[in-house]
């Protein structure tokens, strides 16, 4: 289906009713996490207390990425645990000293709960104190939960970084904090943008060295590089952080939009953020241009995963010509989409899922392309519809002026595919 | 509490996912919070599905807790039901929900819903995934047949015995093409197959079980409990032998012809596979005596240390499975290569011992794989947990004829062919030739140099002289670990501090080869 014209940019989706489901949700839990946070930070362990599950849940997400010992385990919960015959803190101290004599390398510790071990209530704050006195001046040791009975997928990370805030150092001076995991070559060309708009006192987190944390203090502005970093926002605001209200650094206009907000918290002349961002903005506007034809007027329905979605689906309708009719999202905290709901053209919003319903709702809509997980994917393709498998937004670099091209051709291949295939 | 870095099974419910996923017309409700919906996508990515994996999930957050889970089970049932209308329904908990004990299974029984319910108590603390698919098929086969002797319908005179083929699942080790396969065994020697299960089964075809003469255990780990007990309270017989190889094929010719009634001599005589004669041809004399480690699970690694000694002449110089409830089976196997079974999950502990043996060819699972990697040594993938790739588009069976020649390849392709090596001894002076030259493009990455992790010999152990590392350059490359390995234990075992070059061919004539 094709649109004749383009969805009217209207008031946004600041007013539209959110429709708000329970029921079975196919979204990751928080553990899921653990997989790009034990990438960003190379120096970190995250041991996951909980059962066999959480272990099977953490390797099957991984995939194949088993090339070397991995930098996250699981203390796998046995009967006896269970029955109290074992003390789980005994034990769990015993598997932390195995654990860190094999890896003397590691400098965190991430005790990561789960649902089972929420449920025994397990205190894994507890034991991390008790392990921190033990461990001191070699390992820092902290602790999250990313079970599923709390957290939904991304909001691992936001329970993992929310546990490193009262480590930061404290500081006075003035400086950009960026939050959120991004890839290493994203944050590097964000660095570059800063140094020439002025501002040079830049930091990133969750960092790449977990030894190395960020300062923050009354000084420091926040900038959000992801959209599910609530808790960690409030913790770091506690400490006296400004956040700074920005759209993502999702296409040129997410990325200018991002910028703008740092440059005139910073004092920055807007000619001299014009002059910083007009090459590379200008590169992402040829690169987004090649896919518009394969998108523009094109349907999207979108199943909630990762948070990412009201962006996603913001730079999809206002630079690529994308006509939504549901963006789905695991939860909305108008905190952290507020700018981006002025900017999403009308749409239907739905928060929370009940999968059964929505399969109804996106299969009478037939969109031209559905944006799900990977147990919905196949299933989909294989009654005809065309999806574009939600994880890999969350894996690929796609922030910034010089993966807009990325991220627009990672929605373009699917229906590229579909017209090559003649079988 | 067990430190875990990779997990050769999931958890018991994950094997109940596999019956229901394997079924027509059965749906599972899982009590679950979210988050454990991650096991549709070892269905529909590993292995494709078009489908969703019939499975509904109660996803109960913090927030329920201490309330509303119990009617939680009650609605996902009651939905479930509705929705799909299933033939039967499978009800049981996940790790979280055992803990609090809602007796989900109860709770659907006393709904007086109009098909069977199977209410599942897999203890998620103790059990793992085959366990789990091994309790979930026999309860719903109990279930659909029902525990009364039921009379077997006479097979009039001229109509040919019945078997159904227990425990092909989803996620199994080729299931789909095994099945195949052995359909076209017993066709071959005038057996119908009357129904496969769970493969593709619906409840109302467990139902009907019975009326086949016998059963054929494919899968022990899955289907053997469900073949016992249809033998016990039926009296129907089952056979035992899985036809991995040509000779269990043989072997399993035979008892299908004991259980059958039916002459199988035509059958073995017209033997299909190949692998015999690729075998003897001269080819694959440097086949002879290649150390083989196996770790699978205890079907396929009790049948690939047969295939791989008797009919492929390797040394097998380890066996195990990670497989608990087929310990005894692999434990008795290895006996038969005078070998200590190694009977563990635990992943570091199996990546050690296959360090330790030296093999030349790994055949394991998709974690041994990863291991061999590592170790610089090939590897061909025989059983689960597997991956995407070893779900291929070509029919690629395991059993019967077909099966073993797929094993010839699958087995012989990782090494280095016969001539090949051949011609590596005879150029390695050469400087272009280097380390390089194989079939295989590059050399697998890293293939470490002495990397000592047999070094555990480490104090006192003995020193190479300059002579002795130059002559130990000397030997090809893909031996030159081992002849390190023998020489230094050589060394050991007589107390020699120095090992040059006569020390080096010492240990050669001691060893052989």
């Amino acid at each position: 289906m094709t649109g004749t014209a383009l969805p009217v940019v209207d008031t946004g989706c600041r007013d539209v009713p959110v429709l708000k489901e329970r029921g079975q949700r196919e979204v990751f839990c928080g553990l899921t996490g653990i997989v790009w946070l034990h990438r960003k930070m190379q120096d970190a362990f995250f041991l996951v207390v909980g059962s066999r599950t959480c272990a099977h849940l953490i390797q099957s997400a991984a995939g194949v990425m088993i090339f070397a010992e991995p930098r996250f385990a699981t203390a796998i919960l046995g009967d006896r645990d269970l029955a109290g015959m074992a003390d789980c803190n005994e034990e769990l101290d015993r598997v932390v000293r195995q654990l860190l004599s094999r890896r003397p390398d590691i400098t965190t510790l991430f005790l990561v709960g789960s649902c089972p071990s929420e449920v025994i209530k397990l205190d894994l704050a507890k034991a991390s104190q008790r392990l921190a006195v033990e461990y001191v001046g070699k390992v820092r040791i902290l602790s999250y939960s990313g079970s599923g009975i709390e957290t939904t997928f991304t909001q691992g990370e936001d329970a993992c970084l929310k546990a490193m805030v009262p480590a930061l150092p404290e500081t006075q001076e003035q400086n950009l904090l960026v939050c959120g995991t991004i890839a290493d070559v994203v944050e590097d060309q964000f660095t570059r943008l800063f140094r020439e708009l002025g501002i040079t006192n830049v930091q990133y987190f969750p960092p790449r060295r977990a030894t190395q944390l960020p300062p923050i203090g009354p000084n420091t502005k926040l900038l959000l590089a992801q959209p599910f970093l609530n808790e960690t926002v409030r913790a770091l605001q506690a400490r006296g952080a400004t956040l700074l209200s920005a759209p993502y650094p999702l296409g040129v206009e997410g990325t200018t939009a991002w910028l703008r907000t740092a440059a005139d918290a910073f004092g920055v002349a807007p000619e001299r953020l014009a002059s910083a961002i007009a090459a590379p903005a200008q590169r992402a506007r040829t690169a987004i241009a090649r896919y518009k034809p394969a998108l523009e007027g094109k349907r999207m329905f979108w199943f909630p995963d990762s948070q990412l979605e009201i962006p996603l689906a913001r730079f999809l309708a206002r630079e690529l010509g994308v006509e939504n009719i549901e963006v789905g999202t695991p939860y909305l905290d108008k905190l952290l989409v507020d700018a981006e709901l002025d900017l999403l053209p009308r749409t239907a919003l739905s928060e929370g899922q009940d999968v059964e319903k929505q399969l109804d709702r996106c299969k009478a809509a037939a969109p031209d392309l559905t944006v799900c997980g990977l147990g919905l994917a196949n299933p989909l393709e294989a009654e005809g519809m065309r999806t574009k498998w939600s994880i890999e937004l969350v894996f690929s670099p796609i922030h910034g002026f010089d993966q807009a091209g990325d991220l627009a051709e990672l929605f373009a291949r699917p229906l590229d595919r579909v017209g090559r295939l003649k079988v | 509490m067990q430190l875990t870095l990779w997990t050769y099974e999931g958890p018991p419910h994950v094997g109940a996912m596999r019956i229901a996923t394997s079924m027509r017309e059965v749906h599972y409700v899982l009590h679950a919070p979210q988050g454990d919906t991650y096991a549709d996508l070892l269905f529909t990515m590993i292995e494709r599905r078009d489908k969703r994996p019939p499975v509904t999930y109660t996803t109960f957050q913090a927030r329920d807790l201490g309330g509303d889970t119990a009617n939680l089970v009650v609605s996902a049932v009651r939905d479930a039901y509705e929705r799909f209308k299933p033939q039967a329904l499978l009800v049981g908990d996940s790790c979280t929900a055992e803990l609090i004990q809602d007796q989900s299974g109860a709770l659907a029984m006393g709904m007086n819903l109009p098909v069977p319910v199977v209410p599942l108590e897999l203890p998620a603390y103790s059990k793992k995934e085959n366990w789990g698919a091994s309790e979930t098929f026999y309860h719903l086969v109990r279930a659909m047949v029902g525990s009364a002797k039921r009379e077997r319908p006479q097979r009039s005179a001229g109509q040919r015995p019945k078997a159904n083929l227990l425990g092909p699942t989803a996620l199994g080790f080729r299931s789909r093409d095994d099945v195949r396969e052995v359909r076209a065994l017993l066709e071959s020697v005038g057996v119908d197959v009357h129904v496969v299960a769970p493969w593709d089964a619906t409840p109302a075809q467990l139902q009907s079980l019975t009326d086949a003469d016998f059963n054929i255990c494919l899968y022990p780990e899955i289907a053997l409990t469900t073949a016992s007990w249809l033998q016990r309270t039926q009296g129907m017989p089952f056979v035992k032998t899985v036809p991995i190889g040509v000779g269990a094929t043989r072997d399993f010719l035979t008892e299908v012809g004991q259980l059958a009634g039916v002459d199988v001599s035509d059958a073995l005589d017209a033997a299909q596979s190949r692998l015999p004669w690729y075998s003897r041809s001269v080819d694959s004399t440097y086949l002879t005596g290649k150390r083989v480690f196996i770790f699978a699970d205890g079907t396929h690694a009790i049948a690939a240390a047969r295939i791989a000694r008797d009919e492929l002449g390797f040394t097998v110089v380890g066996l195990g499975t990670y497989s608990r409830e087929m310990a005894r089976d692999v434990r008795e196997a290895a006996q038969q290569y005078g070998l200590e079974a190694l009977i563990s999950d635990d992943y570091l502990e199996v990546e050690a011992a296959i360090a330790a043996a030296a093999p030349e060819l790994v055949l394991g699972s998709q974690m041994e794989r990863h291991i061999a990697k590592r170790l610089g040594v090939p590897c061909a993938v025989i059983s689960g947990p597997f991956h995407v790739q070893d779900v291929p588009a070509r029919h690629s069976p395991q059993m019967g004829w077909e099966g073993a020649n797929v094993i010839f390849d699958a087995w012989v392709h990782p090494l280095m062919m016969g001539l090949e090596e051949h011609l590596i001894g005879m150029f390695r002076e050469d400087f272009e030739f280097g380390e390089h030259g194989s079939h295989h493009g590059k050399a697998p990455a890293k293939r470490q140099e002495p990397e000592p992790l047999l070094v555990a010999v480490a104090a006192g152990a003995p020193a190479w002289t300059a002579d002795g590392e130059k002559e130990l350059k000397k030997i090809p490359f893909f031996v030159r670990k081992k002849a390190r390995m023998n020489t230094e234990k050589f060394a050991v075992e007589r107390g020699i501090a120095q090992i040059g070059v006569d020390t080096l061919y010492e240990a050669k004539a001691h060893y052989g080869k």
